[in-house]
């Protein structure tokens, strides 16, 4: 019996041994390739590191909502990145088509500001049309059922989309201030700087949103138990609806920037930055604010270094990367960067 | 005496499981009413549907005066009946402090709120040391403790109390139901409901027994801690 314990142990402690033994090769193979990456082109460098940050803050608008529908009733959304791409669609058209702002200005920047209320708002009332329908009878059913009825969600979506913006992508003029100046080499384009200016402080009021108001409390409570919270006074179903308000109006957000800072729409937008924001999600955490946050800025980094710096694997291996990286931390880390498991007594 | 909270026939049911068959109590101002019986027997299902957390098949709640069936959680609350639930239900990723403003989330006085805090920390002094602990990393007597006096801060007319001794070591069971006659102390009325029979016909001076999901018996505590088909069923004699 001893012997075998013993044995056990020395296993256990050898493997333990080996993973970290591993983790830390890899993290110093890493470094050292950021480094010699570095001293070969600084300017380089910090140009791939923007244009990741800049794709990240945006994949980090899309994690929210995944994260904070996840967290209150632990379904996950699949139809939210197809919101977001309802978003980008609607935004093109009340832009360029119903505004008619087809080049940069004082109007059409208003017209922007307008869109942004308003596909906020829209998106936000999709949203919590969704919940309402399709996923509150649901919510005592086995979690198989919310779930499928969400990939349903997503189709109905997508399919509005490609009615709405037809089969292949469109290229669209945009509003934004175009041009870039420039830091010792380093190009910041305008638009960048306007997507940050637009972005962060959306993320302030969301963090102060579940941090500090009554509804973030309420938030909070329903999220960790919804009998206690109703004993509370909470009004659950309100709740969660206004998690969903807020999930949606973020993608709304999203939708607006991205069509405006990429000039693009298409029907599957929804499933190829919906499948990044969520692997972000998962990555930080699922279920945990700043961990999405956390989560979509570093895989935008991992990105943005990737595709950019002068000795590296390239835009083709740009999601192979990515996944590999995720796939490994699940193995080491399967709460993810910041979500703990908590030890809850009964 | 009037009548706080009166409860007539009511039936509950799971899916097409009587679980309450026509259940009837009155609680009057003031009182200790308590609820026993055994496992199984329909009360904490009775509890949950009084707060809102289940909707009754018949019967009617009043409190007050004032129907209360049918109604939702939230307005349930906000009228002055809140309830500690049975396994605690704190909320474990907050400390104690959040809990107890939880406690109090429908109420804006806030001078009352305060006051009520300073009162529920000299109930429970161990609340106090644990004050920015997290719920979920405290002992079941601490979570205990913690989920009466969460219930205190929505300032109750009436306090409901699922089996507040469950599961707990001997010396923390004695020091809840002293607590309890101290809650009645500061007028507060409650609706006791537990498996520990001899300790909670000790506190309150009314009681039901629930059998199946009907009342079998009821009357004064003192005189049912007497009876023999009680001590019998329930307090092991």
């Amino acid at each position: 019996m001893s012997i075998f314990t013993s044995g056990y142990q020395a296993r256990q402690l050898r493997r333990r041994y080996l993973e970290r033994s591993l983790g830390t090769v890899a993290a110093f193979a890493i470094l050292f390739w950021l480094t010699i990456n570095f001293l070969k082109s600084p300017s380089q460098f910090f140009q791939a590191s923007l244009i990741g940050l800049s794709n990240g803050i945006l994949y980090a608008l899309i994690a929210l909502g995944y994260t904070l529908v996840y967290g209150i009733i632990e379904l996950i959304n699949f139809a939210h990145g197809d919101l977001f791409m309802l978003g980008a669609v609607f935004s093109a058209n009340f832009i360029t088509i119903w505004f008619g702002k087809e080049s940069s200005g004082p109007s059409a920047w208003g017209v922007f500001f307008l869109c942004l209320l308003v596909v906020m708002t829209l998106s936000a009332t999709v949203n919590v049309g969704i919940e309402r329908f399709a996923y509150r009878r649901l919510r005592r059913a086995p979690k198989l059922a919310p779930l499928i009825t969400a990939v349903g969600v997503s189709f109905c979506l997508q399919f509005v989309g490609l009615r709405w913006n037809g089969s292949g992508p469109k290229t669209w003029d945009t509003v934004l201030p175009a041009g870039a100046f420039h830091i010792s080499g380093v190009s910041i384009d305008y638009t960048t700087l306007f997507s940050f200016a637009v972005t962060v402080p959306l993320l302030l009021l969301m963090s102060w949103i579940v941090t500090r108001t009554r509804q973030g409390k309420a938030m909070r409570a329903t999220a960790q138990d919804q009998d206690a919270a109703r004993l509370m006074g909470i009004n659950v179903d309100r709740t969660i609806s206004f998690t969903f308000a807020l999930g949606g109006a973020l993608a709304g957000a999203a939708g607006l920037l991205f069509q405006q800072t990429r000039g693009l729409t298409s029907y599957n937008l929804g499933y190829q930055l919906g499948l990044i924001a969520f692997t972000s999600a998962v990555m930080g955490g699922i279920g945990n604010l700043q961990g999405a946050v956390l989560g979509a800025l570093l895989i935008g980094l991992i990105q943005g270094l990737n595709d950019g710096l002068p000795i590296g694997l390239g835009q083709q291996w740009s999601q192979t990367v990515v996944f590999s990286i995720l796939i490994l931390l699940m193995a080491f880390r399967p709460t993810g960067l910041l979500g703990k498991p908590t030890t809850e007594k009964v | 005496m009037s009548a706080l909270l009166e409860v007539k026939d009511l039936q509950v049911a799971y899916g097409s499981i009587l679980a309450v068959k026509g259940l009837s109590l009155t609680v009057n101002q003031g009182e200790i009413v308590t609820l026993i019986g055994s496992n199984g027997a329909g009360k904490s299902t009775t509890l949950r549907t009084i707060s809102g957390l289940l909707k009754p098949k018949a019967g009617t709640i009043t409190f007050e005066g004032e129907r209360i069936d049918g109604k939702s959680g939230h307005d349930i609350v906000s009228k002055g009946l809140c309830q500690s639930p049975e396994g605690r239900r704190i909320f474990p990723r907050m400390s104690v402090r959040e809990n107890l403003d939880l406690g109090a989330f429908l109420r804006n006085d806030k001078d009352g709120i305060e006051a009520d805090r300073e009162r529920v920390l000299d109930l429970f002094p161990r609340l106090r040391e644990r004050y920015e602990q997290k719920g979920g990393t405290m002992s079941g007597g601490e979570q205990q403790m913690l989920a009466v006096a969460r219930a205190m801060m929505g300032a109750p007319k009436l306090l409901l109390l699922d089996e507040p001794s469950m599961g707990l070591a001997p010396v923390l069971v004695d020091m809840i139901f002293e607590t309890i006659i101290k809650i009645r102390e500061q007028g507060i009325t409650i609706l006791l409901i537990e498996q520990n029979a001899a300790a909670a016909l000790e506190v309150a001076d009314r009681a039901y027994v629930l059998e199946s999901g009907l009342i079998k018996m009821s009357g004064k505590a003192s005189d049912l801690a007497k009876d023999e088909a009680v001590t019998k069923a329930y307090l092991g004699g």
